[in-house]
């Protein structure tokens, strides 16, 4: 795919179906499977046609996810780099014994003698009425394991060169891909892979720092667009990883702007960006004016577009806060 | 290990071993729990006597047995458990966790049902890259109501994973009674499944390597996975803390008179004319070598936390 100004692009689904199949060409030891990602192609059309081009290497599976999360486990500590897909990242915790007992302690406990390498892949996040059980973020669940890397792209060209690292990568990594994602198209990446735990900036600013990961920096990038509009010059951090957390990165947009809000789709209580700001302010408490979060209620996410649209934070409400805390709420536009 | 004397060996070395265990944990030496394989021996080691090089094993909280039977160190496995530097896995795993790559034990897994997980994994490994071994998952009666157990013997069978399921039924849930809390027969899920399933004496060590050489033949021949239960008795409580007062009247005692190690003492006369003293040397030297391992464990070094360790590969 092309844009107009010649950039190639690239439509986000396809990327991380073009990395799933860069790696398999790469490495014979690279195998892929879930439930309907084989003949179908996944439910989210990620997939199509890897299975003709990897024979047995790309098959379907039964509804099981313990068992396909400890299959990817035992396969990969045997010799194999699994990439699995949990249909639904509202479905993990039904893999949880195997990511979090067994894969991401594998390398620790074991004394350092073998390493893990598996890729879960999972759709995550609300925005299209799939109701509670479809559309949780599941970074509360997964964040507090060591052992266990979490990546979340907010980009077509992320995607595709962080799901490449992460296929690379001799750990357990969860790899979140918002489904409200799927359908937009980037530039592609100018490199084959991203490191995992390294954060980007990715606008510069000096008014306040905007932090968020996967769909919520292009919610940040928005309202920053529109705060430029107000005269507020925002630096966008994308955090990329969630585990690692690259703090650092973010201190040093605080240590220039001195405000920082920190984005996410789920709920304050247990979530990464209470935590995030907990390391900041205990690390960086000098540089900050303002630190605060901008999360989502703490229910379950309901269905209703009129209930689910108010319960996700967007554009709007991160310019409206911004600001506000800026204390220009009252000042004129423009 | 085709002598036979050497199966009678490695189950006497099994159960020396987890002596020990218990002594040196009533000494303060063992730390945070325990859970012994006494009664169960000829299970672990008539599988793994039946194994080749590049078989893969996962076993269980209970798995000294299985580590032993595979050959792990029994320094290198008492040195983890008395949480030295030089254990297994560097004083990191403890009893229940304990993995030995070089002796191909994937791991030995402290969450019922994980062991079955872990080889159905290996089993794909093996299957996907055509290397003729096979995976063995070790695991109790109570393991059969998890969903480990249901998900995985389906998921193996479908896609012929060379993967033999050994279920150690020792009748006991920890501590309730299988039959209270399992709904027919154990051997009769896999069958429902098409899975070749065989019930065996666990505690006839002879008994077991026949099954379980049919049953890892089956899966190395490319048909898929192969059921295996080994009917057994633990002589000791679920836990370190566990009196066993939940045991039938005389039962402790019928199984005691069914110890596979007087079994095999037995069938080694009978069979191969092998005279008790023979045997009786066998015993004095494993329970030297014990002396010599505690001995040698409680002078090695304790892990430095200042070395600290790292979260990822």
């Amino acid at each position: 795919m092309s844009g107009g100004d010649g950039v190639e692009t690239i439509e986000f689904r396809v990327a991380v179906r073009e990395a799933i199949a860069a790696e398999m060409e790469r490495d014979p030891a690279v195998v892929f499977f879930g439930e309907d990602v084989a003949a179908a192609g996944g439910v989210f059309a990620v997939t199509p046609g890897l299975r003709k081009r990897f024979g047995e290497r790309v098959f379907d599976t039964p509804i099981s996810e313990l068992a396909l999360a400890a299959g990817a486990f035992g396969a990969a500590v045997t010799g194999l780099r699994p990439v699995l897909e949990i249909m639904f990242a509202d479905f993990l915790p039904l893999a949880m014994d195997s990511l979090v007992n067994q894969a991401a302690k594998y390398w620790y406990v074991s004394g350092e003698q073998a390493p893990c390498p598996l890729v879960v892949r999972s759709a995550m996040g609300a925005g299209g009425n799939f109701g509670a059980m479809h559309s949780q973020t599941p970074v509360p669940w997964l964040q507090g394991v060591p052992g266990l890397k979490v990546v979340a792209p907010a980009t077509a060209g992320d995607a595709y060169a962080l799901l490449r690292a992460a296929i690379r990568d001799d750990n357990p990594v969860a790899f979140l891909e918002h489904k409200r994602l799927y359908s937009v198209v980037d530039p592609v990446s100018e490199v084959e892979t991203l490191p995992l735990g390294e954060a980007a900036v990715v606008r510069e600013g000096g008014d306040v720092t905007l932090v968020s990961v996967s769909k919520g920096v292009r919610d940040c990038l928005r309202a920053a667009a529109e705060l430029a509009e107000r005269g507020i010059d925002c630096e966008v951090v994308d955090m990329r990883s969630l585990r690692p957390l690259d703090t650092a990165t973010v201190l040093r947009s605080v240590a220039k702007t001195n405000r920082v809000v920190v984005v996410e789709e789920g709920p304050l209580i247990g979530g990464w960006a209470a935590n995030l700001l907990g390391i900041l302010t205990a690390e960086g408490l000098h540089d900050l004016d303002d630190a605060w979060t901008i999360t989502c209620p703490e229910t379950p996410i309901p269905y209703s577009p009129t209930l689910e649209d108010a319960f996700l934070p967007d554009p709007a409400r991160i310019a409206a806060e911004v600001t506000t805390r800026l204390g220009l709420a009252r000042a004129p536009a423009g | 290990m085709a002598d036979a004397r050497d199966l009678y060996r490695r189950m006497r070395l099994i159960r020396t071993f987890e002596d020990t265990v218990q002594s040196q944990f009533q000494q303060g030496n063992v730390h945070g729990t325990t859970h012994l394989y006494s009664g169960q021996e000829a299970s672990g080691v008539g599988v793994c006597s039946m194994l080749r090089d590049g078989d893969k094993v996962a076993g269980t909280y209970r798995g000294h047995g299985h580590a032993l039977a595979l050959g792990v160190s029994p320094q290198k496995l008492m040195d983890e458990l008395l949480g030295r530097a030089s254990g297994a896995c560097g004083g990191r795993a403890g009893s229940m966790n304990v993995v030995d790559v070089e002796h191909g034990l994937i791991g030995c897994f402290g969450i019922v049902g994980g062991s079955i997980g872990a080889a159905t994994g290996a089993a794909l490994t093996q299957k996907l890259r055509g290397t003729g071994a096979v995976a063995v998952a070790f695991f109790g009666d109570g393991t059969a109501n998890q969903a480990y157990f249901h998900e995985c013997l389906n998921w193996a069978q479908v896609e012929r994973l060379p993967v033999v399921f050994v279920c150690e039924n020792n009748l006991y849930m920890e501590f309730t009674p299988i039959e209270a809390v399992t709904a027919g027969a154990i051997a009769a899920r896999p069958m429902a499944m098409g899975i070749p399933t065989q019930k065996v004496d666990g505690n006839d060590v002879f008994a077991v390597r026949e099954a379980a050489g049919e049953a890892i033949d089956h899966a190395r021949s490319g048909r898929g996975p192969a059921f295996l239960e080994t009917l057994t008795y633990r002589f000791v409580g679920h836990s370190r803390s566990d009196p066993g007062r939940y045991r039938k009247p005389g039962e402790l005692d019928a199984w005691k008179g069914r110890d596979p190690l007087v079994l095999a003492r037995r069938a080694l006369a009978e069979h191969w004319g092998v005279e008790p003293e023979r045997l009786d040397e066998i015993d004095a030297e494993v329970a030297g070598e014990l002396e010599e391992v505690v001995a040698r464990g409680l002078a090695a070094p304790f892990p430095d936390p200042a070395a600290g360790g790292r979260e990822f590969a």
